[in-house]
């Protein structure tokens, strides 16, 4: 209830600035204090992937020595091959990309869906209902965990994968955030213009609103599957070292699964690397879409 | 916004050649259902029932999926708090009142577990937005390649709580840990940052700090980016120069967007879960020999899923909502003060 009094009239706003009229020339050039403090927290961003790919490449004993290595060895790849063995995460990972890509495709099309009904469509308690959307990002995963668990084990379902894709085939998050895009990129005539034709409302979705709607689906995409290939709490409680997705396996190995610190970090390296591959290649289509959507996922 | 635009173009044509063919559909289009002239054929009152249902058959997913994995389970929470419910014995459920919550209030780990949320949520958020209100500043400068800045500062957000906890957990490390090894460069004594009561509450922070800074930051410099320059122009008309310009234009403009990140990085600190679990290691769940790290989240884990109650993890995930709603309570009062003083 309350971040939608915060975020409503401002994505409103936000709305009707579209054709950027901030003069870019007005805006201040930055000084080379700017740059330094700037490239001070680049580093601090940084470093502690770059010592990750460092430590993954040592091994245990020399972690545990007192300088700390601080470039690389050549132990990488005999560490990635036992962390990929012991903590399987070869499977991890076809299991993590399997759940996200679901998890991604169905968030995306339904919150179009609702999110073009929340922006352009009138029916009755439609703003009452969108207020309810957004008041249920504020209802933390601890409160479903302990039946959701009971379900799951009574449905026989321990250990398999629909557990963790079903809870979140659609979220608040998305749907408020094709609702912001829509009302703003959706011009409300062309809708009206397709119903002269006397198309039908999913005509209108699929001829429509999806093409205006592509640029922030693909973003919402993006956003979702970090989301997803990140999510931690409700994997850890579903699933186990048999049928892991990589943050059970990560799990596994800091709570000791692999004594080895040069495995776990290789491990870490492995888990990450999808997204920073995903990072590099659609960084600022990602940096678009959360300064566009200014909500946590 | 290029593939709007060819959208625009496509169904305006089509609608030009067919101009008042259906004059009772564009009625329609207005939403109520106004009956077509022309007959009540099954097609006009398809096209109302359509125009009726459709709304809601857009935004039931979303509404069937909150229901049967948020709120149902939810309500059913609230029921197991008030059983005794067993991981070793499911099947028997005994309803045992409200003891689960007299059990938690006379429990001195629950009551550690809020003052740990608290402080951690705290030291984590306070610094953390402060910096983000500083480099949002400084990436609304005119920078050369300033993607490549905004990306970069988003990175930590890629890593997952997991890698990013177990890189931390390396870098704090007692022995051979990069965090003690400069510290020691300083000429600072080595802190055990696992056992210490502060030094693990900072450790923990610092991942959170770590992966959500630059997030907040690119928030804030969206929120700049709305500002109207001329807000700027007639302050520096004024003499303001530009610390001055940040104080009394900058800060203003974004209290809304502050409240808000504020809001939802106390939602964020409140169920604190994955950073102290893998940060305690091999009995990560109890937050430490001290219980110095076991947050609210922590908390409930460990006696749901480590100690095996699931009953009382469940009146402990009701008291965390409790607290997350006097939280927005609060957060209602500040906001309407907030607009009565502007």
């Amino acid at each position: 209830m309350t971040t939608s009094d915060l975020t409503l009239p401002q994505a409103e706003k936000r709305g009707s600035r579209r054709p950027r009229v901030l003069g870019a020339g007005k805006q201040l050039h930055a000084g080379p204090v700017t740059y330094v403090i700037l490239t001070l927290f680049a580093l601090i961003s940084l470093a502690p992937l770059v010592w990750t790919a460092i430590a993954a490449s040592r091994t245990d004993s020399r972690l545990a020595q007192a300088p700390p290595p601080l470039w690389f060895g050549g132990n990488l790849f005999k560490n990635l091959e036992t962390a990929w063995e012991e903590a399987s995460l070869g499977t991890a990972m076809f299991n993590t990309a399997f759940v996200a890509s679901a998890i991604t495709v169905s968030t995306v099309v339904f919150s179009t869906l609702a999110g073009f009904a929340f922006a352009k469509l009138r029916f009755r308690f439609s703003s009452a209902l969108l207020l309810l959307t957004i008041g249920t990002m504020m209802i933390p995963p601890q409160l479903a965990v302990v039946p959701l668990y009971l379900w799951m084990s009574d449905l026989g379902w321990s250990n398999q994968l629909q557990t963790v894709i079903l809870p979140t085939l659609c979220t608040a998050f998305g749907t408020f955030f094709m609702r912001q895009y829509l009302v703003q990129a959706l011009p409300t005539e062309l809708i009206e213009a397709a119903r002269v034709d006397g198309a039908s409302s999913l005509r209108v979705v699929w001829h429509v609103v999806f093409p205006a709607a592509r640029p922030a689906m693909a973003v919402l995409g993006l956003l979702t599957f970090v989301f997803a290939w990140n999510d931690f709490l409700w994997p850890i409680i579903a699933l186990n070292q048999q049928n892991p997705t990589v943050q059970v396996a990560l799990n596994s190995l800091g709570t000791g699964y692999v004594p080895d610190q040069a495995v776990i970090m290789a491990g870490a390296l492995l888990g990450t690397l999808p997204l920073l591959i995903a990072f590099l290649l659609f960084g600022k289509q990602i940096v678009g879409g959360i300064m566009q959507g200014a909500i946590k996922g | 916004m290029t593939s709007s635009k060819q959208a625009l173009a496509q169904p305006a044509t089509s609608a030009d050649a067919a101009p008042g063919n259906q004059p009772g559909a564009a009625r329609g289009a207005q939403g109520r259902g106004t009956p077509p002239p022309g007959g009540s054929s099954w097609r006009s009152r398809l096209y109302r029932w359509d125009m009726k249902a459709s709304p809601y058959a857009f935004i039931s997913p979303f509404f069937i999926v909150f229901g049967a994995f948020s709120l149902v389970p939810l309500l059913y929470t609230a029921w197991y708090s008030l059983h005794n419910v067993q991981l070793a014995d499911l099947d028997k459920q005994t309803w045992v009142g409200l003891d689960n919550y007299q059990n938690l209030l006379s429990s001195d780990f629950f009551w550690n577990s809020l003052w740990v949320t608290f402080v951690i949520g705290v030291i984590s958020t306070v610094p953390q937005l402060m910096m983000a209100i500083g480099i949002a500043h400084l990436l609304n400068y005119k920078l050369r390649g300033s993607t490549v800045w905004r990306v970069v500062m988003l990175t930590p957000y890629a890593t997952s709580v997991a890698a990013a906890t177990l890189v931390f957990v390396l870098l704090y490390s007692w022995d051979g840990g990069m965090i003690n090894w400069l510290l020691d460069f300083i000429g600072i004594d080595p802190v055990n940052w696992r056992e210490s009561d502060w030094g693990s509450k900072f450790a923990v922070s610092t991942i959170v700090i770590w992966r959500w800074t630059g997030y907040n930051a690119l928030i804030y410099l969206a929120a700049m980016q709305a500002i109207p320059s001329d807000l700027y122009e007639s302050a520096a008309l004024d003499g303001a120069g530009r610390w001055q310009q940040f104080r009394h234009v900058t800060i203003p403009m974004l209290r809304p967007t502050i409240l808000f990140t504020v809001v939802v990085s106390t939602i964020g600190a409140t169920q604190l879960f994955g950073e102290p679990l893998l940060f305690g290691g091999v009995s990560g769940s109890k937050g430490g020999s001290a219980h110095q790290f076991q947050t609210l989240g922590l908390y409930m884990y460990d006696q749901g899923w480590i100690v095996g109650n699931l009953g009382k993890a469940s009146a402990i995930a009701w008291s965390m909502f409790l607290i997350l709603l006097i939280i927005a309570v609060i957060n209602l009062v500040v906001t309407r003060r907030l607009r009565k003083a502007q």
